[in-house]
């Protein structure tokens, strides 16, 4: 069995957020190779954590907790039980924990049998708030009017139904955790938005799910986007109750789609997502998570690749509030030549017990020479008790690669940054809306689709007036000033 | 015509929990249209003073006043500062990602007149201020000191205060890490400022070169935290032949 290196960083949590400088592992070693551990502590800058060539084995994982104001040198790796660890797998033998080898060896299947109820000690579930789910890890029948799913689709488009195992339905997205497998029992009538191949959209697919509060709710979304193809598909969840679903994309060769998904839910809404992606020879896939609303949210968002050449970006915004739990984990699956991959999520939080967790994992499997991939987690802790947990985590089998690197950082408001603006007479709450967005920014302004844009921001914008209350007067009008490029710039 | 008053100001910082008193009872009064060098010794204070006149909350005025024209400006919030006309061009100018220049001043600007600055003018002024510090017109789109040398943040330092017209300015030490050319022009830039007449300016620095192309009327030597002596121009000279061997030992004896 390979091992693991592993080395676990920490951060004071009130050093100030910089950019961090674009890192490339440039590892030559193979899997078969064992080195042990590497259980030195990296003592990261603000830029957080970087890979030297010297600390890069044949994987490399760094963990990040951080809360504020107290407990400086929390590690996440430590929360619940080990994670991604030789040593441990011994343990989870014995009946302690259930861990894997390497990501690529998890479970996928569509058999309920194969995913027990978890006990929380499992390296997918050791992050998330088990008993908030609200029973959705039950094997319950859903209540079948828990979800109202619209489709609303240019002309072109196709739109119809797929039963499990008819068209491309189960060939992307195979469950693998015991939310996704049960959504897929319970949900004999996937929706299925397909685009013709050589079909280019000019206005995006909208996928409305709005969910019934106190109901439980399961569904199935099959995004096929054939080869030759040009679309953007936006899912947006609201309402309540508690859901599990799944989003399955297929993009067929040469195809460019990108899939947002939207979670603004009511604040007692449990959502727990697997989102799947295939992505054929030489095809753009851009898939887009952004989460604002719900008591518990897990998104699991997977790219793999059915052919070379082909490219995934797969960014996320979110932000937390007091009691919200939300949770990113990204999977790109490099098992294809010469494919590039590009993970971006950013993340704020604020209040007490608001709660937020990354897990980014990327393997490059030794048939993925050329590979070329970049993961990056950001948070900004803007009130005290806060806590996120970032864990990048990249495996690399093949030493034939363009480049793999990753950053991660998590840290409070920069005071340093505030004073600036505000020498030069900016008010502080203009100030804090500035820096904020600044944040932001850049995952933002790649999103490319200027109705959700406008969206996220005018959500952030929400989310500032609940911390600093809404500006009023002439702050306002230099704010409103202010928010203009960074619409702009999205273009 | 406008006074910035400071007297006996005494500040002092956090280290290890403890109050250290780095500012000893600085007593200096300027007028607008006057430029007064400030210069010093490494540690004395200087940035100490410039960030404790802008309101850092680092520094805790332990006493003393400052005034500008009779209002406290030690009342005053670290915004209320600027709006009331106090400008600081930093030693080491902050990068704030995400916000790009042409937001972060029009913001400004916005925020100092109390409404938006007419878009057509003001474009115009931008531009031509970046023209004439030579500063790329890309600069604009960038983010605030994000990847900028060192010469360049300072450069953006003082388009800042051509553009935000301070009454008072307090440049600390926007002449180091410059090598000649861009020394020239940050200090045609500065000169461009003081040649309205309106504009007073302190001009904090450890060396005299800069002093060549912004004269001042009048020079202060800063040692251990207060002004240890105040004379013209020619103070200057005498710092430049002897260095603050004289000013040192002077407050080391007393
Ligand atoms: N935030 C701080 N915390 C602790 N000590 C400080 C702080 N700021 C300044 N000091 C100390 O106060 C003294 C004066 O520092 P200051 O930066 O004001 O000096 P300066 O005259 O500007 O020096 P330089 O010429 O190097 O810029 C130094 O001993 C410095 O270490
Ligand atoms: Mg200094």
């Amino acid at each position: 069995m390979a091992r693991r290196a592993r080395t676990t960083a920490r951060r004071s949590p009130s050093a100030p957020l910089s950019p961090a400088p674009r890192v490339h592992d440039t590892t030559s070693t193979r899997r078969t190779a064992i080195t042990p551990p590497d259980t030195r502590p990296h003592d990261t800058e603000a830029a957080g954590s970087t890979t030297t060539p010297a600390d890069a084995r044949q994987e490399h994982a760094v963990d990040h907790a951080a809360q504020a104001p107290t407990d400086v040198t929390l590690d996440s790796s430590r929360s619940a039980g080990p994670s991604y660890d030789a040593g441990a797998a011994v343990v989870a033998a014995a009946g302690e924990a259930v861990l894997e080898a390497t990501r690529g060896e998890r479970a996928r299947s569509f058999d309920v049998a194969d995913f027990p109820v978890p006990t929380g000690r499992e390296e997918v579930w050791r992050f998330t708030p088990l008993d908030r789910l609200g029973g959705l890890l039950e094997d319950a029948p859903a209540d079948p009017d828990a979800r109202d799913v619209v489709v609303q689709a240019p002309d072109g488009v196709h739109v119809g139904t797929l039963a499990a195992g008819e068209g491309v339905r189960g060939t992307a997205l195979v469950p693998e955790d015991r939310a996704a497998v049960l959504a897929d029992a319970a949900s004999p009538s996937a929706t299925h938005v397909r685009i013709p191949r050589e079909v280019e959209l000019d206005g995006p697919v909208h996928v409305s799910v709005v969910g019934r509060p106190g109901s439980r709710g399961a569904g199935h979304l099959v995004v096929e986007a054939e080869r030759h193809s040009r679309a953007v598909v936006v899912v947006e969840h609201t309402g309540g109750g508690v859901h599990a679903d799944g989003v399955e994309v297929v993009v067929g060769d040469g195809a460019e789609l990108t899939v947002v998904s939207l979670q603004l839910w009511d604040d007692e809404a449990v959502h727990v997502s697997q989102q799947e992606a295939s992505v054929g020879r030489d095809a753009s896939y851009r898939h887009i998570a952004i989460t604002l609303g719900g008591s518990v949210v897990r998104l699991s968002s997977t790219s793999r690749y059915a052919g070379p050449g082909g490219s995934a970006e797969m960014l996320g915004v979110y932000f937390a509030d007091s009691g919200q739990h939300l949770e990113h984990r990204s999977f790109v699956d490099h098992a294809e030549a010469r494919c590039r991959s590009d993970v971006r999520y950013k993340g704020a939080l604020q209040g007490e017990t608001a709660r937020t967790v990354w897990i980014g994992d990327v393997l490059i499997r030794a048939a993925a020479q050329g590979t070329e991939t970049y993961e990056l987690n950001r948070n900004l802790l803007l009130t005290e008790g806060a806590r996120a947990d970032s864990v990048p985590n990249l495996e690399i089998e093949t030493g034939d690669i363009e480049g793999a690197g990753h950053a991660s950082a998590t840290g409070r408001f920069d005071d340093e940054q505030l004073f600036y603006l505000r020498s030069r007479g900016i008010p502080e709450e203009v100030a804090r809306r500035l820096v904020v967005r600044g944040f932001f920014a850049d995952v933002v302004q790649r999103i490319g689709v200027p109705a959700v844009t406008d969206r996220v921001m005018a959500a952030i914008e929400a989310e500032l007036d609940l911390a600093v209350g809404p500006v009023a007067g002439a702050a306002a009008a230099a704010d409103a000033v202010a928010a203009e490029p960074v619409l702009a710039g999205r273009a | 015509m406008a006074t910035l008053q400071i007297r006996d100001l005494h500040v002092s910082v956090e280290t290890d929990g403890e109050p250290t008193e780095i500012l000893r009872g600085v007593d200096l009064t300027i007028d607008s249209g006057q430029t007064h060098a400030i210069m010093g010794p490494n540690g004395s204070g200087k940035s100490t003073l410039a960030y404790s006149i802008a309101g850092h909350p680092k520094y805790t005025i332990t006493g003393g006043t400052v005034t500008l024209d009779g209002q406290d400006v030690l009342a005053m919030s670290v915004d209320e500062r600027a709006r009331a006309g106090l400008f600081l061009a930093m030693q080491y100018p902050v990068e704030v990602p995400g916000v790009t220049v042409s937001n972060f001043l029009r913001t400004a600007k916005t925020a100092l007149d109390g409404e938006a600055p007419a878009l057509r003018h003001w474009v115009k002024d931008v531009r031509t201020a970046m023209a004439d510090l030579r500063m790329d017109p890309a600069f604009a789109e960038r983010n605030v000191n994000e990847g900028f040398s060192g010469g360049e943040k300072k450069r953006h330092e003082i388009l800042q205060m051509e553009l935000l017209k301070p009454k008072f300015a307090i440049l600390d030490e926007t002449d180091s890490g410059l090598d000649v050319d861009a020394l020239k022009i940050v200090s045609d830039g500065v000169n461009r400022v003081r040649e309205g007449g309106e504009v007073g300016v302190l001009l904090i620095t450890h060396y005299t070169r800069i002093l060549r192309y912004v004269r001042p009327d009048v020079v202060h030597v800063f040692v251990a935290g207060r002004v240890a002596e105040t004379g013209g121009p020619e103070l200057a000279d005498e710092l430049e032949e002897n260095g603050y061997d004289r000013f040192v030992s002077a407050v080391a004896a007393s």
